[in-house]
């Protein structure tokens, strides 16, 4: 069932393939090393904020305020209430959040990524989301993640060492858009076909982004196809092509 | 491409819209592990072959469509409703105390004796190596240890003046945990990783041990070490044994594809590590309260390193779960 990420030498591939009991394969886009390192640096940012906005906390209230302490100046409840924690916070805040967050962190999530298991798309179990955490200390290795960020770049699935071992795999993780369904119209789907007027749809939607010059070839273009003249200027070209849509 | 052009028109998605838009919303409880009623669930099974339908028409009639996106999605969280794997978190504990972590030991016993023989040869090498070489001590011990032994003082006789036992367990657990964790996985590096450090722990071992015993405090070195260091040697001897098949299945994948391989031998090591770290932190907590505590005599201290040994024996030879099983019967 295990299925390799060891590339030998083939492409990254793109998008993971499950195979499904209809025939009709679920797809699901990799995330590569840049997806993955900046989900990485937001998580990085947001566990050593918490840390240390803990530390410092902790140093005030039971210090009465910052300042440098030695081993065995405030005694145990100091390591135990403020040092412990914060270390805690820093160093868990990966195995802890993926498995309460099923398989994303708030970085994940800012960065549209969350982890699968390679062996059916959904959520990895427990198991596997502490095995991909533990390979961080060799993933780590020998700092700023070198071994970890290089595998990514030579592996299939752009995974690390830790996603090789548990099986697991970070997609770009795209929730279906309901507004979509109420853009597209079965009268415009009559008139221009799906292809068409998904293009169309596409075109307004992309209209404040594209240059001017573009903007007339490309509308231009699907007009003619659908059989329609199209005008000269640009506000009447998309007139005619909401019309198409509507 | 006209077949496609036929089925995806709009009669198609006049009639299915509605379905799309309630299938995507109606399972999104279950895959976030809530529970649903029956007919939802029912509901969702034959909505998924049909998505299915629809998505391959979508795909057909224009693959990266904004439609066969959405519907991809939908598809998507479909199929991890219904294929989720069942969770028994607890019994899945149980489970891994009584029986998996014992067919992980037996299944890796000859790498464990293996790792459990070179580490006993290296600790033999690195006594003979300072019991020649008194001056190669500087290798395992640091220049404070080394004088303090001279004075007949061992690092471990005031550990508690300078830290209470709460917070050496707490460092000490820890510390042997990543340790262990760390012995594993450089198993990756075809298992030499592994094997450096057993061999290196092996050296320093007995490197200490000769250099102490050539002062005449060995025997309080082993009182130290009576009560914890049993099951915690062994654990490192497992890690270590964790590590080394997961070099071999590396380098001898065997039917597998390597890839595959590798991941079993990660599953099958880490069901027998999770239980022997479990050990450790109970190790950890008896080198914090009972090794350091000079009110605990050998006998005592021997006692309680061989019962806790014996109890981690129980455990990964699968003693507990055939009790469990003999008990249900009962």
């Amino acid at each position: 069932m295990a299925r390799s990420q060891f590339s030998c030498g083939r492409p990254m591939e793109s998008t993971l393939r499950i195979p499904s009991v209809t025939g009709v394969d679920v797809e699901l886009t990799i995330a590569g090393p840049g997806g993955r390192s900046y989900a990485f640096v937001i998580d990085w940012h947001i566990r050593f904020l918490a840390a240390a906005a803990w530390w410092f906390a902790g140093t005030f209230a039971l210090a009465g305020g910052l300042r440098a302490l030695r081993p065995g100046d405030l005694g145990p409840n100091y390591v135990f209430l403020v040092v412990l924690p914060s270390l805690a916070i820093y160093f868990l805040y990966h195995p802890v959040l993926e498995v309460l967050l099923r398989g994303q962190t708030p970085g994940k999530r800012m960065a549209g990524v969350r982890l699968v298991a390679l062996a059916h798309g959904g959520t990895p179990g427990i198991g596997a989301l502490l095995v991909r955490n533990v390979f961080r200390l060799v993933d780590a290795l020998p700092s700023f993640y070198a071994i970890g960020l290089v595998t990514t770049m030579v592996t299939k699935n752009a995974a690390r060492i830790g996603d090789i071992a548990a099986g697991t795999v970070l997609v770009y993780d795209e929730a279906p858009r309901e507004a979509l369904l109420g853009q597209l119209s079965a009268r415009a789907v009559e008139r221009l076909g799906l292809a068409q007027a998904q293009l169309v749809r596409e075109l307004l939607d992309r209209w404040p982004q594209l240059g001017g010059g573009a903007r007339v070839k490309l509308a231009s273009d699907l007009l003619a196809r659908a059989g329609v003249s199209a005008p000269s200027d640009e506000a009447a070209l998309r007139a005619k092509l909401e019309e198409l849509v509507a | 491409m006209s077949g496609a052009k036929g089925l995806a028109g709009a009669k198609w998605f006049e009639q299915r819209v509605a379905e799309w838009r309630s299938a995507g919303r109606r399972l999104q409880g279950i895959e976030r592990g809530a529970s649903a009623p029956p007919e939802t669930v029912l509901e969702a099974v034959r909505a998924y072959p049909e998505i299915a339908r629809d998505l391959a028409i979508a795909r057909r009639a224009a693959p990266n469509g904004p439609l066969t996106k959405y519907l991809e999605g939908v598809y998507l969280q479909l199929h991890r409703s219904l294929f989720r794997p069942p969770t028994a978190f607890w019994r899945g504990v149980l489970r891994l105390f009584t029986h998996e972590a014992a067919a992980a030991a037996r299944e890796l016993r000859w790498h464990i004796a293996s790792v459990a023989a070179l580490l006993v040869v290296c600790v033999g090498a690195g006594a003979w190596l300072v019991g020649t070489y008194p001056e190669l001590a500087t290798l395992f011990a640091s220049e404070q240890m080394i004088e303090g032994v001279q004075r007949g003082e061992l690092w471990t006789d005031n550990l508690l003046g300078v830290f209470p036992s709460s917070l050496l367990s707490a460092q000490i657990f820890t510390n042997n945990i990543v340790v262990s964790l760390f012995a594993l996985c450089l198993g990756v590096l075809y298992g030499l990783g592994t094997f450096y450090i057993i061999a290196m722990n092996g050296l320093s071992i007995g490197g200490i041990f000769a250099f102490t015993a050539q002062y005449g405090a060995a025997e309080r070195l082993f009182a130290f070490t009576a009560a914890h260091g049993f099951v915690e040697l062994s654990v490192v001897c497992i890690s270590g044994a964790v590590g080394a098949s997961l070099g071999e299945s590396l380098a001898r994948p065997g039917e597998l594809t390597r890839g595959a391989a590798f991941q079993s031998a990660v599953m099958r090591g880490m069901r027998l590590m999770a239980v022997c770290l479990v050990f450790l932190v109970g190790a950890g907590v008896l080198e914090g309260f009972v090794s350091p505590d000079p009110r605990f005599p050998l006998a005592a201290r021997l006692a309680i390193g061989l019962t806790y040994f014996t109890l981690f024996v129980l455990v990964l030879s699968g003693a507990l779960g055939r009790f469990g099983r003999r008990a249900r019967r009962a």
